[in-house]
C-alpha cells in the first residue's frame, strides 16, 4: 500500500525511465519484448495489425510500434493493476457495473492470448493465429469481439476490447511510449501533437490546420 | 506524533477547501489543510511539454484519484449487491492539491435562480401532483440575491471570461438572456468562439433559440486576481480537461488561491494526510478535531481544532460524515436520516454532426470552458406542463480539445466499424470534419437513490467503502430525450451532411464503464428542514455545529449547469457567515 507506487514521484521516475528508453531505442534495432514470450509476441503483432491494418491510408499498428507499446505498458503501474481497485471479493455482476475480475492487464494478456490462440488452432487445423491469413485472423477477432466464451478467466469480448484499446493507444500516443513511430498515427488524423498553441487558429472558417505534428521530444513527421 | 492544535482544520485542498482556508486565515485563524494526495505545482509536473502527454494524462489518469487505495461500490437498485468501481470511467474524482479543481475544464456558471427553489417553483406553476412519486424535490433555502455577491467574488478570483446580459438591471451585452442579473461585469471578455461553436451560434439563432458564449474560467486575456496572482491568456491548446494548465490560463486552486495562501504564516498544508474520521465528543454534538493517517510514516495523527471544514470531493464528504457519525445516516426504507440522502448526478449525452469534407473542425483546438450554449431548455425556462417532467438541460458546443487516443477509442461513430477494415476512413472523416453537441442536464433526487457504507468492501486503510445506489429514472430520461430532440433543427441549420442524436434510452441503467461526467452531487444537502437536509443554509451541520460541509454534496438536485461556480459561491457564502456570525458566537446559526 502506498510507498513510491501511485505517488507523483513514481510517475516522474517512471516517465523518465520510459523516456530514456525511447531515446536509446532509436539505434537499438528491432525491439525485443520484455514481457511477452515469442508465441505471445507473434499473436500480438498479428492481432494489432488486424485491428489497425496497413492500407492506402498508411502504415498499420505493427510498423507503428503498437506491439512494442503494449509490451512496455505491461511493466508500468497500469500493467500491474496498480491503478485499479483489486481487493476482493470478486463477484459476478451485471456488465454495466464494470470490470470485476482479479486480473491486471498483464494477466489478462497472458491468459487471453493463450486461449485465443488455442481457439484459432481449434478452428484452423492446428494453425496458430499468427499463421492464418488476414481474413481468417479478422474472422477470429470478430468471433472474440462478440463472444462471452471464456479465454482463461476473461470473457472473449473483454479481452478483445482490452486489445483494441491498447492497440489504439499505441498508434496514437506520443512516441516516447514506444508506438506512433514517425508520428504516422497523428499525421493520419491531422493531429498536430505537442504544438498546443492555436491562438491564430481559433476560427479560420473551416480551413484545415496547416502544420504537421511534433512530438514531446521535438520529433517532427 | 503528539496531538496538536489548530484553530480550524480544512479537509481537502480543492476549490472548496482552498476558498475556506483563504477566508479563515483572513479572519485571523490558524488553518491546517489536510490533503491525502500529493502537493502539485504547475511549474513542476504541469510544465510544457511533458504535461500534455495524453497517455499519461487523461488515459492513465495522472491527476485523478488512484482507486487502488480507495473507491466506492455501485449498484443500480436497493435489492442488488454493490460491487467496486474498480477502474475509473464514468466519473473522475481528483486527488492531490487542487483536487478536481486542477483537472476540471473551466465552464463557470452561476445558477439558474429557479433551481434554488425548484420544489416551490414547480408546485407554484404546475401543482404538487406534478412531482412524481418517490422524487425528493427540495429547495436550497438560499436565494440568488443572497448568493450574488459570492458569485461575483468567485468570478473575480477565478478570472472568469464571459459576456453579460444584464448588469444592475440594464442590458449590458449579448450574453445569455436567461442568466440572472449581475452586480458587475465579468472580469474578462468572453473567450472567442471556435469554428464549430460559431456555426452553432448562427444555426441556433436561425432556428429561434438564444445562443451565448459560455462563461469560462479560462482567461481570455492576462489577468491579476484580487489575491495578486496572475493568469496568462489562453492559447486554445486543448489541454484543459484532465490536465494542469501550463499556460496558467485555466483557474485552479493551485494557480488562483494557493500561491497567496502559502505565504501566510497562519496557513499549514499537510499532504499525504488521509483523514480517517472527524473526532466528536461523547454526545456527538461537537467536533474536537480529526484523526488522519500520515501516508508516509503510516502513523495515525490526532489534530485538535475548534472548527472542522469538510470540503473534500462530493462523495468523500458524505463518506467522512458516515465514518465519523456526524448526523443520522439516511435509511431509504424507513425514510429517516439525512446523511446520504438525495444523491444526484447529471444527465449528459453527446450527439455528433458531420460537415462537408471541405470543412475542417480542427477539434484539437479548444478550451475546456469555452463554447456556445443555449438555455432555452434548461431549468424552468420552458413550459413543462404538457411534457410532464421536471428539470432541463443546456445544450452546447463545448470543444475542449479532442485528443487522438480518446477519439480513436471512442471510434468514428454512427454505423462505422470500431476497428479493422474501414475504420481509418471513417475515423479520419469524424476527426477532421465532425463536431459534437451535448445536452448536459439535470438529474432529480429520489427516495431510493442514495449513499451509505458498504457492508463488504473496505479501503486500503480498513474502513468501509462508500456505497452508491444509483440509476437513471424515467423523469430524467424523458427530459434528456425531449431536449435532444431540440438539437435536430440546429444540426440541420448548421449544414450537417449527416448527424447522430444520442439520448438516454427508456429504462436505461447507469453504466459505470463509460465516461459521463464528474458532476456528482448531494448526499449532505442544504435546506431549511433538518429532517430532509444534513446542513443548514450556511452549510453548517445541523447535528455538529462546529462542522461545515462544503461542496456539491450540498445540492438537493443535480442542476443543468456545471457545478463548480455554484460550489465556489456556496463556499464564499458559508465562509462569509462563519466570519461575520459564527466566529463571534459559535453555535447553531439556524434554529431547527
Amino acid at each position: 500500500m502506498g510507498g513510491l507506487l501511485g505517488s507523483a514521484s513514481f510517475w516522474l521516475y517512471s516517465d523518465h525511465e520510459v523516456w530514456a528508453d525511447a531515446l536509446t531505442a532509436v539505434d537499438a534495432g528491432p525491439y525485443t519484448p520484455r514481457y511477452f514470450n515469442q508465441e505471445e509476441w507473434r499473436f500480438l503483432n498479428a492481432a494489432c495489425e488486424r485491428i489497425f491494418p496497413t492500407d492506402a491510408h498508411g502504415p498499420g499498428a505493427r510498423s507503428l510500434g503498437a506491439p512494442e507499446f503494449i509490451d512496455r505498458q505491461m511493466d508500468t503501474p497500469y500493467g500491474h493493476g496498480k491503478l485499479w481497485y483489486m481487493s476482493g471479493p470478486f463477484l459476478n455482476a451485471p456488465e454495466n457495473l464494470g470490470y470485476q475480475l482479479s486480473l491486471p492487464p498483464r494477466d489478462i494478456y497472458r491468459q487471453g492470448i493463450a486461449a485465443a490462440d488455442a481457439y484459432a488452432r481449434q478452428h484452423h487445423d492446428g494453425r496458430s493465429f499468427a499463421d492464418l491469413d488476414a481474413s481468417a485472423q479478422t474472422a477470429v477477432l470478430k468471433d472474440l469481439e462478440h463472444s462471452e466464451m471464456p479465454l482463461g478467466s476473461v470473457p472473449a469480448h473483454f479481452f478483445f476490447e482490452q486489445l483494441r484499446q491498447n492497440t489504439l493507444e499505441g498508434v496514437f500516443s506520443d512516441p516516447l511510449h514506444g508506438g506512433n513511430k514517425g508520428l504516422a498515427g497523428w499525421t493520419l488524423l491531422g493531429f498536430p501533437g505537442a504544438r498546443a498553441d492555436f491562438m491564430d487558429w481559433v476560427n479560420q472558417q473551416g480551413a484545415p490546420y496547416p502544420f504537421g505534428p511534433v512530438s514531446i521530444s521535438g520529433e517532427t513527421a | 506524533m503528539n496531538a496538536r492544535k489548530t484553530d480550524a482544520i480544512v479537509i481537502g485542498a480543492g476549490w472548496a477547501g482552498s476558498i475556506l482556508a483563504k477566508e479563515l486565515t483572513e479572519a485571523g485563524l490558524s488553518v491546517t489543510v489536510l490533503e491525502r494526495g500529493d502537493d502539485r505545482a504547475t511549474a513542476v509536473e504541469g510544465d510544457y511539454p511533458s504535461s500534455i502527454d495524453e497517455l499519461r494524462g487523461a488515459i492513465r489518469h495522472r491527476l485523478f484519484q488512484n482507486l487502488s487505495q480507495t473507491t466506492v461500490t455501485i449498484r443500480n437498485t436497493v435489492g442488488q449487491v454493490a460491487v467496486p468501481y474498480r477502474r475509473l470511467a464514468a466519473f473522475l474524482p481528483g486527488e492531490g492539491v487542487g483536487g478536481a479543481g486542477l483537472h476540471w475544464s473551466g465552464v463557470h456558471f452561476r445558477v439558474a435562480p429557479d433551481d434554488l427553489a425548484l420544489r416551490t417553483n414547480v408546485i407554484a406553476r404546475y401543482g404538487k401532483s406534478f412531482i412524481p412519486e418517490g422524487m425528493n424535490l427540495q429547495d436550497y433555502d438560499v436565494t440568488y440575491e443572497e448568493l450574488e455577491p459570492f458569485f461575483d467574488k468567485a468570478e473575480k478570483v477565478f478570472g472568469t471570461s464571459g459576456e453579460p446580459y444584464t448588469i444592475q438591471g440594464k442590458i449590458a451585452g449579448k450574453g445569455n438572456p436567461f442568466a440572472p442579473d449581475r452586480s458587475d461585469a465579468f472580469p474578462l471578455p468572453a473567450m472567442k468562439d471556435v469554428y464549430s461553436a460559431s456555426l452553432f451560434k448562427t444555426a441556433a439563432a436561425n432556428v429561434g433559440y438564444h445562443p451565448y458564449s459560455l462563461p469560462a474560467a479560462n482567461a481570455s486575456a492576462p489577468y491579476t486576481n484580487p489575491y495578486g496572482v496572475q493568469m496568462g491568456p489562453c492559447n486554445f491548446c486543448g489541454y484543459c480537461s484532465g490536465y494542469d494548465c501550463y499556460m496558467y490560463s485555466k483557474a485552479s486552486p493551485n494557480v488562483n488561491i494557493l500561491p497567496s495562501l502559502r505565504q501566510d504564516p497562519k496557513f499549514t498544508l499537510i499532504t499525504k494526510a488521509h483523514v480517517l474520521k472527524v473526532n466528536l465528543d461523547s454526545e456527538k454534538k461537537k467536533a474536537t478535531g480529526v484523526t488522519y493517517l500520515d501516508l508516509q510514516t503510516r502513523q495515525q495523527v490526532e489534530l485538535e481544532a475548534d472548527l472542522v471544514i469538510v470540503s473534500a470531493f462530493q462523495f468523500h464528504n458524505v463518506h467522512l460524515m458516515l465514518l465519523s457519525g456526524i448526523g443520522q445516516p439516511y435509511d431509504p426504507v424507513a425514510n429517516t436520516g439525512t446523511v446520504g440522502r438525495n444523491f444526484v448526478y447529471q444527465t449528459i449525452t453527446t450527439s455528433r454532426a458531420w460537415l462537408p469534407s471541405t470543412h475542417y473542425t480542427n477539434q484539437f483546438i479548444g478550451a475546456g470552458g469555452a463554447g456556445v450554449a443555449i438555455d432555452d431548455f434548461n431549468s424552468m425556462n420552458f413550459d413543462h406542463g404538457p411534457l410532464g417532467f421536471v428539470g432541463g438541460s443546456p445544450v452546447w458546443v463545448n470543444q475542449a480539445g479532442a485528443k487522438p487516443i480518446a477519439a480513436a477509442i471512442g471510434g468514428p461513430g454512427g454505423k462505422a466499424p470500431a476497428w479493422g477494415e474501414g475504420y481509418k476512413d471513417a475515423m479520419v472523416e469524424t476527426y477532421r470534419h465532425s463536431l459534437t453537441i451535448d445536452a448536459h442536464g439535470s438529474n432529480m433526487a429520489y427516495r431510493d437513490v442514495y449513499l451509505d457504507l458498504d457492508p463488504t468492501y473496505t479501503d486500503a486503510y480498513g474502513q468501509p467503502l462508500l456505497r452508491m445506489t444509483f440509476t437513471w429514472k424515467d423523469n430524467d430520461i424523458r427530459m434528456n430525450q425531449y431536449v435532444v430532440s431540440k438539437i435536430e433543427p440546429i444540426m440541420k441549420a448548421m449544414g450537417a451532411t449527416r448527424y447522430s442524436l444520442e439520448k438516454l434510452a427508456t429504462d436505461q441503467l447507469f453504466d459505470t464503464r463509460r465516461y459521463q461526467t464528474t458532476h456528482l452531487g448531494g448526499g449532505a444537502v442544504m435546506g431549511a428542514d433538518p429532517q430532509t437536509s444534513a446542513v443548514n443554509r450556511y452549510l453548517q451541520s445541523w447535528d455538529v455545529p462546529n462542522v461545515f460541509v462544503i461542496g456539491a454534496s450540498a445540492f438537493p438536485q443535480g442542476m443543468g449547469y456545471n457545478p463548480t461556480g455554484m460550489v465556489a459561491a456556496l463556499a464564499y457564502w458559508s465562509a462569509h457567515h462563519i466570519r461575520t456570525t459564527y466566529l463571534k458566537n459559535p453555535g447553531p446559526m439556524v434554529r431547527a
